[in-house]
């Protein structure tokens, strides 16, 4: 079959921020009348490609092709004049305002200097007649769901003329229904002729809508694969990017854990993760793998109070506690270290022995404040521990690398000898020395008594480490392994791609 | 109020949209102060009751026209009283001293208020920086101008001035009202024209109703938060030149709280303060309600006239609950 000639063309873009290199070497290619997936983990460059692409942000190096034509936008408004429209996850519209208004607004059809509002609501209505909807157009759009206003913004995107529509995960808020309305929208206006770019997390919406796909990783292109010709294992894989090796595991022989510490029961938040129960015992490391965005920061978050659960309930110890705030779950001993240490947790400007006290200390509340010889002794206790380098208590955190902060905001909640350490991406960016130590240490945290949950984006980590694993697809728990012989990362890497189907 | 919806309301049977409420309560608070007074004073239930409200608040309507365009974008512009006593005292002081003409005078004031206006609304949006700390400085600024001019009242005797201060132009049935009504009319009828019938005034509404969407649908929010703060040193000038014919005189002590004066009147009128809800019909509204309780003290005879400001305070407690309750149902 011959391909037509492609509408867009994107070589060689690359795009450095400060400190970062976002884009390296990226080709993008929309044929006219496709709907063409764009992959990749949270990070790996997708926004930016399309932040390019729409002239949010100046390219650094190499070209995009309009139909045939270098173009460079300075701003999103020039690249919907030229014909590339982008609807964005979050529903940019005013809500105050009218569904047809919202369509028209800034190019109202006008007589004499007064707006026609006759004219436009006729307009708007055959515009939405177009996608085989049927909305007043006369009401507010705050009225509307969101899925219609979803519509409403594609509407408004395709109304001057489209030629390539960016919907950047336009479905994420969507519920199966809606998705299904949004699907009927885009095959139609493929039809049409319009080149469509999609991202979204949700494989199977991929695998169900898009006709070609671009893989990318850490700003690096992989590959341009049709949809039909690569499987969702062969995605995982290559979203992910590693060889499927099976490393040695950290834990000893296989233990018998009998004594729930943490159990959730249909826990689950409405809008980030569907109610899961989940068990946690004494001494177990219970690992969460899934690709990011699929609720493993989520649970955690529950498990620690920082989000509201909106269904289902948690057992400390055999009885019923709410954990409505962190300092709630901090009283039942469970302790924390966030994903983002730099924003969350550490204060750079504070020396190592200041930071490391500082949860000790709010749970003991500011009048009572900790003596400096306790204070000195903890913190040599954990500097050596966990062999933090320099091994000078006063000196700044700032100063130190990336993985001796990390075990910095380690040691601070492991002085509070949790009984549950929930671990979110605690070995993300930092180098592979520092890595192995935080792993070794998580084991033997482990094997002294302590329950800890641990998520990574690496397979081979939670499997190196953990008992159990929990696997996460689409904000749902799918399946709970025991991590046995049989559990490798080819399983786990089935598993995420098939939704616990297999 | 966009026409589609009032022209496709069928009857008082459908639900009344949301938007309306807030107007419709403070309708509904005017109409019952209205019944109460003229139940309990003799002589209030007269119609020219209300149009004494207008004569005697035509300077506060049309500042707060001004301010229904800046709360409407989600700013606040603290120097409409401000801008209200400068007028008043460069008319009075130009015609006083080097004696100019009116028609020279009113024109130089409109555009030193517009200006002021632009200034401020140019400093909003090119430094980013709040319209609460920037109208702020504006209204020391102007507060402070007119002391330069001079410390004392300054009276006005030209005899245009006085002429529209004394003219009564009779309406039917014994009925009147000043000049100045005619004006402040005709800025409302201008401004709901505006706001609802042309390209500015409907990006007044998405910048208030969220300025990131409006700046993704590609939008001139910068143009247009400069033209709203324009519009309201503009209608600052010609309040303070309606004022100068309702005192015949120009004084830096004027319009002392205008601005929360102006305020209170837009927020009772049930425009939102966080913007992209409200009417300027709302507007004339609030500043009729604001004006009614100063005539009932009046009528009550032994009140003392800060009974006004309690009555004013509490009427706002109740709005900005109002207004809660109102928003937080809407978000889902």
């Amino acid at each position: 079959m011959a391909e037509p000639e492609p509408i867009l063309r994107m070589s060689g873009i690359g795009k450095q921020f400060p400190g970062v290199r976002a884009l390296d070497g990226v080709d993008l290619r929309l044929l006219p009348g496709e709907v063409h997936a764009l992959m990749g983990e949270n990070g790996a460059g997708k926004s930016t490609l399309i932040k390019v692409l729409t002239g949010v942000h100046p390219c650094d190096e190499g070209t995009v092709e309009l139909a045939g034509r270098e173009v460079a936008f300075a701003g999103p408004l020039e690249a919907q004049q030229a014909g590339i429209s982008t609807v964005y996850q979050e529903v940019n519209l005013c809500a105050n305002l009218s569904v047809a208004e919202n369509i028209f607004i800034g190019r109202e059809p006008r007589r004499r200097g007064r707006i026609d509002f006759r004219r436009m609501r006729t307009r708007a209505a055959e515009l939405l007649a177009r996608l085989e909807l049927d909305v007043d157009v006369a009401a507010p759009l705050s009225s509307c769901s969101l899925a219609i206003q979803q519509m409403v913004a594609i509407a408004r995107a395709i109304d001057v003329d489209a030629r390539v529509l960016i919907l950047d995960e336009p479905t994420s808020s969507l519920d199966a229904g809606e998705v299904e309305q949004l699907f009927r929208v885009m095959r139609r206006l493929k039809e049409e002729g319009i080149a469509i770019l999609f991202v979204s997390h949700f494989l199977d919406q991929i695998y169900e809508i898009s006709d070609r796909m671009t893989i990318l990783r850490n700003g690096r292109l992989v590959g341009e694969y049709r949809t039909s010709e690569l499987s969702q294992v062969e995605l995982v894989a290559k979203m992910i990017g590693k060889e499927l090796a099976d490393l040695e595991r950290l834990h000893g022989e296989a233990r018998v854990f009998d004594r729930p510490l943490v159990e959730a029961r249909g826990l689950g938040r409405a809008g980030a993760v569907e109610p899961f129960s989940l068990t946690i015992h004494e001494g177990e490391v219970v690992g969460l793998a899934g690709l990011l965005g699929s609720g493993r920061t989520e649970i955690a978050r529950l498990l620690f109070g920082a989000d509201h659960a909106t269904t289902g309930e948690v057992t400390v110890g055999g009885t019923a506690v709410s954990l409505r705030t962190p300092r709630t779950a901090m009283a039942h001993d469970i302790a924390f270290c966030s994903e983002n240490r730099k924003q969350d947790g550490l204060i750079p400007d504070l020396t190592v022995r200041e930071n490391i006290i500082l949860a000790l200390q709010a749970t003991r509340g500011w009048t009572r404040p900790v003596p400096r010889e306790q204070q000195d002794e903890l913190v040599g206790r954990y500097v050596k521990a966990l062999r933090i380098s320099p091994p000078n208590p006063d000196h700044l955190v700032r100063d130190l690398s990336g993985g001796n902060q990390q075990k910095v905001l380690l040691a601070r909640w492991l002085i509070l000898e949790p009984k549950l350490l929930i671990l979110d991406e605690p070995t993300r960016g930092i180098d592979v020395g520092a890595k192995t130590e935080i792993q070794r240490l998580v084991a033997e945290l482990s094997d002294g008594g302590m329950a800890v949950l641990f998520i990574s984006a690496e397979l081979e980590e939670v499997l190196r480490l953990s008992h159990r694993v929990g696997v996460l697809r689409d904000r749902r728990l799918v399946a709970d392994l025991p991590n046995d012989d049989a559990l490798t990362t080819d399983v786990l890497l089935e598993t995420i791609a098939s939704g616990g189907r297999a | 109020m966009t026409p589609p919806a009032m022209t496709s309301g069928r009857g008082a049977l459908r639900a009344v949209p949301a938007r309306y409420v807030p107007v419709l309560v403070t309708a509904c608070l005017f109409v019952a102060m209205f019944v109460a007074g003229g139940v309990r004073y003799e002589g209030f239930a007269g119609g020219q009751v209300i149009l004494n409200v207008f004569v005697d608040n035509a300077f506060l309507l049309v500042v707060a026209v001004g301010m229904t365009f800046v709360i409407l974008t989600g700013g606040i512009d603290l120097s409409v009283g401000a801008v209200v006593a400068l007028s008043t005292m460069i008319s009075a002081s130009l015609m006083a001293g080097p004696g100019w003409p009116p028609y020279l005078v009113i024109p130089l004031v409109l555009l030193i208020g517009s200006t002021l206006g632009l200034v401020m609304g140019y400093i909003v949006h090119a430094f980013d920086i709040q319209p609460f700390i920037v109208t702020l400085a504006g209204m020391f600024l102007a507060r402070g101008l007119c002391y330069t001019i001079g410390t004392e009242s300054i009276p006005i005797e030209d005899p245009t001035f006085t002429a529209f201060a004394q003219t009564r132009i009779d309406l039917f049935a014994d009925l009147w009202i000043s000049p100045s009504v005619i004006v402040a009319a005709l800025a409302v009828l201008a401004a709901a024209y505006v706001l609802h019938y042309t390209r500015l005034g409907r990006t007044v509404y998405a910048t208030g109703g969220s300025e990131q969407s409006a700046l993704l649908m590609g939008l001139p929010v910068g143009r247009t938060k400069i033209a709203v703060y324009t519009i309201s040193g503009f209608c600052s000038a010609l309040g303070g030149v309606l004022l100068s014919f309702y005192m015949l005189s120009g004084y830096g002590l004027h319009a002392v709280g205008m601005e929360l004066d102006a305020i209170a009147a837009v927020v009772i009128g049930g425009t939102l303060l966080t913007g992209g809800s409200g009417f300027v019909f709302g507007t004339v509204l609030g500043v009729l309600v604001l004006g009614l309780i100063q005539t009932v003290i009046t009528f009550e005879g032994t009140l003392s006239s800060w009974w006004t400001k309690i009555f004013i305070g509490l009427l706002l407690f109740v709005f900005i609950l109002l207004q809660r309750l109102f928003s937080a149902r809407r978000r889902p």
